[in-house]
């Protein structure tokens, strides 16, 4: 099986305090991984790490085979600025940035593609509607088109159906579930365990440690969340190095 | 009068109104656009900063050297640029947001000029440094401000798309490109450049006046990006214009007057502004089916 993404030894964190701490472990190509774990368990902070926005306070994550611009990543509350004067069409078009650069035309087929992104996530006739004029639901729609456009190998997702409608949610679940099929690596910070049982073949709980990893149904036992919950959540100010090997 | 002698003979006439009239158009036409981003991304201050940023380095510039282009335009140069870059690098690398570490990078590089002036004792040719002489403009200072103008407009062409994109959604552009850290600085660069160019016309207060105004009025007007660009820098010729005539009329100077008829443009689109000027506010009509 190929290995997308391999965790050797990682410690990711702020301020020298980890919030993932001495990770090992793989990830393989085409799958569709939930990372669960409770608040300060450094889901968020893994995924920053795999997308390269935070660099490892120790260890490393590899990407064999693969590129960093073969990431596409989605972070928890997108800090998109409302404000700025920019309809649905241009937003979900910057997920081109990669073939277009700085001058590169638009093609046609590429323009065909845009559209057809906006109509995968229902956003159909929404084209040149000003971003300032959409609700969180059509908002986090079109992003998920912009990663549509993307057409990454890799796609991480931060929370990505929080303070959504259930109808939105499973609009959104069924492009997850496409990229699956298209064996494209998914990870995904959820904390809707239902959603996860149903959905997710592969979990990952975390809690700053790995608590477990593998099978959905095997991860999320009561032995585990349990576990998981009995983390501490406050950084130890008078904490020394870490003395385990790395 | 004639509308010919109103409107027209003051630059048929005087060579040094036409002079004032192509300087000012340079000016207009690469500066608000430039103002455009800036209050698209809330930075509308920021460039009320730098004038203050690059004041110190023109001083030094002039205290060294006099009253010359040369020295005078590289001190303001230095001083933006330092300022500029060293604040944006301490925005990208620690817990300061941009603001904080630009509010204090200019308030030390003004400190430090307001003491070089001291060593020297001030002079009332430092009243042309704060406040300009559009009337006065020679030919080197004249292509300084149209070289100024073509690399600025050359430079936003070539980067209006990453400049877009991290105004809109940074963290996007931060993981599918490592361009936003030099994009801002360079950007930051571009509005320095330009209050430098500005400094020798209307005066480095005054620059940023000519900046600022047109484009804050520009978003009153449009809600389309491209539009916005073209009518503020069309606003900045147009004030321009009708400040150097006014001034010309009513003998008075010249610099203020181009900011003030920018301000006043302002003030109409303020209340007439078709996005989001007050009497659309006001004045809705009834809300519609759906």
């Amino acid at each position: 099986m190929d290995i997308a993404i391999r965790f050797s030894d990682l410690t990711l964190g702020y301020d020298r305090h980890p919030a993932v701490h001495h990770l090992d472990g793989e990830v393989e190509s085409g799958a569709l991984l939930a990372v669960c774990g409770p608040n300060g368990a450094g889901k968020s902070t893994l995924l920053k790490g795999i997308a390269g926005t935070l660099a490892p306070l120790a260890g490393s994550i590899a990407l064999p085979r693969l590129k960093s611009h073969d990431i596409a990543y989605l972070p928890q509350a997108a800090d998109i600025d409302k404000n700025f004067p920019i309809n649905v069409f241009d937003v979900v078009a910057m997920g081109l940035w990669k073939r277009c650069g700085l001058f590169g035309g638009i093609s046609r087929s590429e323009t065909a593609k845009i559209r057809a992104a906006i109509a995968a996530v229902g956003l159909d006739g929404f084209e040149a509607r000003a971003v300032a004029t959409l609700s969180g639901g059509q908002l986090q729609r079109m992003l998920f088109a912009r990663l549509l456009v993307q057409d990454a190998a890799v796609i991480l997702l931060d929370e990505p159906f929080t303070a959504i409608d259930s109808k939105t949610v499973a609009d959104l679940i069924s492009v997850v579930s496409a990229w699956h099929e298209e064996h494209r690596t998914v990870l995904a910070v959820l904390h809707d365990l239902d959603l996860v049982r149903e959905y997710f073949p592969q979990t990952l709980l975390l809690a700053r440690e790995e608590i477990a990893k593998g099978k959905t149904d095997a991860v999320l036992t009561s032995e585990n969340l349990l576990k998981a919950r009995s983390m501490i959540e406050a950084f130890d100010r008078q904490a020394q190095a870490c003395a385990r090997a790395a | 009068m004639p509308l010919h002698d109103l409107l027209i003979a003051p630059f048929t006439e005087f060579a040094f109104m036409r002079r004032a009239l192509a300087g000012s158009i340079a000016l207009a036409i690469a500066g608000p656009p430039l103002g455009v981003f800036l209050i698209l991304r809330r930075m509308a201050l920021t460039g009320d900063a730098m004038a203050h940023a690059i004041l110190p380095g023109a001083a030094l510039g002039y205290l060294t050297a006099g009253l010359s282009l040369g020295p005078m335009t590289i001190g303001g140069l230095a001083a933006g640029l330092v300022v500029a870059v060293g604040s944006g690098v301490v925005a990208r690398t620690t817990i300061l947001r941009e603001d904080a570490s630009l509010a204090a990078f200019y308030l030390i590089s003004l400190a430090l000029g307001v003491t070089i002036v001291s060593l020297r004792g001030s002079n009332i040719d430092l009243l042309h440094v704060l406040f300009g002489s559009v009337l006065a403009l020679d030919d080197a200072t004249l292509i300084l401000l149209a070289a100024i103008a073509s690399a600025t407009l050359a430079a936003l062409a070539a980067l209006y798309r990453p400049l877009v994109l991290e105004t809109v959604d940074a963290s996007f552009l931060a993981s599918v490109s490592k361009s936003g850290g030099p994009v801002q600085i360079i950007f930051l660069a571009l509005v320095v450049l330009n209050l430098v160019g500005g400094f020798h016309a209307l005066g480095t207060l005054l620059a940023v006046g000519m900046m600022m105004l047109p484009a804050a009025s520009a978003r009153l007007i449009t809600q389309d990006m491209t539009a916005m660009i073209g009518i503020a820098a069309a606003q900045g010729i147009l004030a321009g214009y009708a400040g150097l005539i006014v001034s010309f009329h009513a003998g008075l100077p010249s610099g203020p007057l181009i900011i003030l008829m920018a301000g006043l443009l302002y003030l109409l689109a303020l209340v007439f502004g078709p996005a989001g000027g007050l009497l659309r506010r006001f004045k809705r009509g009834r809300h519609l089916e759906g």
